[in-house]
């Protein structure tokens, strides 16, 4: 299933200053392995050495956090939207 | 109402008003707290208050002694209202603030006498909070209450903000707002959920601000703050929503449909409230409560309201509403 992944800034430089890429996955793992796996610059930087999401990425779908989902399992479907966002403070 | 003996008394007690002509679903009731009654314009009027009490009862502020200074990371709401607490107790504040703020943040620090030291504004408040713990070191004659790691912050909400919430609103089974310091999602839902259990959802809305912060170097210069992560945040919350410039806009300028004139992040707690409506079963009757964090005027240089759509869209993308 084809999913667009929206970068931040902080990331676009390892997809080639992308800002929206494709790619395939029917959860978040895979698509975020299958990201890290097209664009190895990115390692370490979304998913940890031991393939948990990095504590300072913001992962959604269709804008919902799936950390309030169901983590790494959460299901993509054809045509979702996932966007990474850095963690950032307000206030 | 009685006479005040102090503007800081008038902190807090803010209006609930039914802004349920707004809401996609006729069951699902929103009403909208008015956080920008409060007397130096926003919700952060009752953080500044309770960490400078709190900071007065530890014996780190002594009221009355000459010169002392306080210094905080800001990104303006809770600057404007130290500056303004500071102002009638009598202390000094230096607010460290990114550049992309609005024209109004900075005047009104300015008109309550704080001194503002700049951060670079592409970090965002990590930037501002990154630029004030190294001035902390430096300076350990200043007063660091740092509002980020102070759970002074989020008592303010869970003896304040929540109670008066749960009395004006004893059915509430949805209370939204945005995530910033983290401090009124930390405290309203707590006391929530300690008076009503899984009766209640805790929806954060968070801007897409990691979108137009783009100074950090990598991911690792992201920022939780301490007392999200010391106070449990993450399991006490039900659901994060991502709120983009443009919706956030849009239900910014529908609030004045029903007479309310608010910031731009009312307008994404808006949408986040209108998004948890939308996401009911049919027939459920639900009493959503969100929070307006503070009013329009500070933003009516951005031409929110009057200018065109997409224009200022692409404007508030360098602007730090949060």
């Amino acid at each position: 299933m084809a999913v667009e992944v929206r970068l931040p800034t902080v990331l676009r430089s390892h997809a080639g200053g992308a800002s929206v890429v494709a790619v395939d996955g029917a959860t978040v793992g895979e698509v975020l392995s299958k990201l890290v796996a097209e664009y190895p610059g990115m390692a370490g930087q979304v998913l940890t050495d031991d393939g948990s999401l990095h504590k300072f990425v913001n992962v959604y779908v269709d804008d919902d956090d799936v950390r309030y989902l169901q983590g790494l399992d959460t299901p993509v479907k054809d045509g979702a939207e996932v966007s990474l966002l850095p963690a950032v403070a307000g206030g | 109402m009685a006479l005040a003996a102090s503007v800081l008394d008038l902190i807090g007690n803010t209006p609930l008003v039914d802004i349920s002509a707004l809401s996609p679903n006729p069951a699902a009731r929103i009403s909208i707290k008015l956080e920008g009654q409060n007397p130096g314009g926003s919700v952060k009027d009752r953080v500044a208050l309770s960490l400078v009490e709190d900071a007065e009862a530890r014996g780190v502020l002594r009221p009355g002694k000459p010169d002392q200074v306080l210094m905080e990371p800001t990104s303006g709401n809770t600057g404007i209202g130290l500056a303004m607490v500071c102002r009638v107790k009598g202390y000094r504040l230096k607010a460290v603030m990114p550049t992309a703020v609005s024209i109004e943040r900075r005047q009104l620090l300015e008109l309550w006498g704080a001194e503002i030291i700049e951060s670079p504004g592409p970090e965002g408040s990590n930037g501002a909070v990154r630029l004030a713990r190294g001035l902390a070191e430096e300076h350990p004659e200043w007063v660091f209450l740092y509002q980020y790691g102070n759970p002074a912050n989020p008592k303010a909400h869970y003896e304040g903000t929540g109670p008066e919430i749960l009395r004006d609103c004893p059915g509430i089974t949805h209370f939204v707002a945005g995530l910033g310091t983290s401090g009124t999602l930390l405290g309203v839902g707590r006391f929530l959920r300690e008076k009503l259990g899984d009766a209640v959802s805790i929806w954060a809305v968070e801007p897409p601000a990691g979108e137009m912060v783009d100074g950090l170097r990598n991911l690792d210069d992201g920022y939780i703050p301490p007392i999200f992560e010391d106070l449990g945040g993450a399991e006490l919350l039900d659901r994060k929503t991502v709120v983009r410039p443009r919706e956030s806009i849009e239900w910014t300028r529908r609030l004045t449909e029903v007479g309310v004139f608010a910031g731009i992040s009312t307008g994404a707690a808006l949408a986040g409230a209108v998004k948890c409506a939308a996401s009911l079963e049919p027939g459920v009757e639900a009493s959503i409560v969100v929070v307006s964090a503070d009013g329009g005027w500070k933003y009516l240089s951005t031409g929110a309201w009057t200018d065109d759509l997409d224009e200022v869209t692409e404007r508030a993308k360098s602007i730090i509403y949060f």
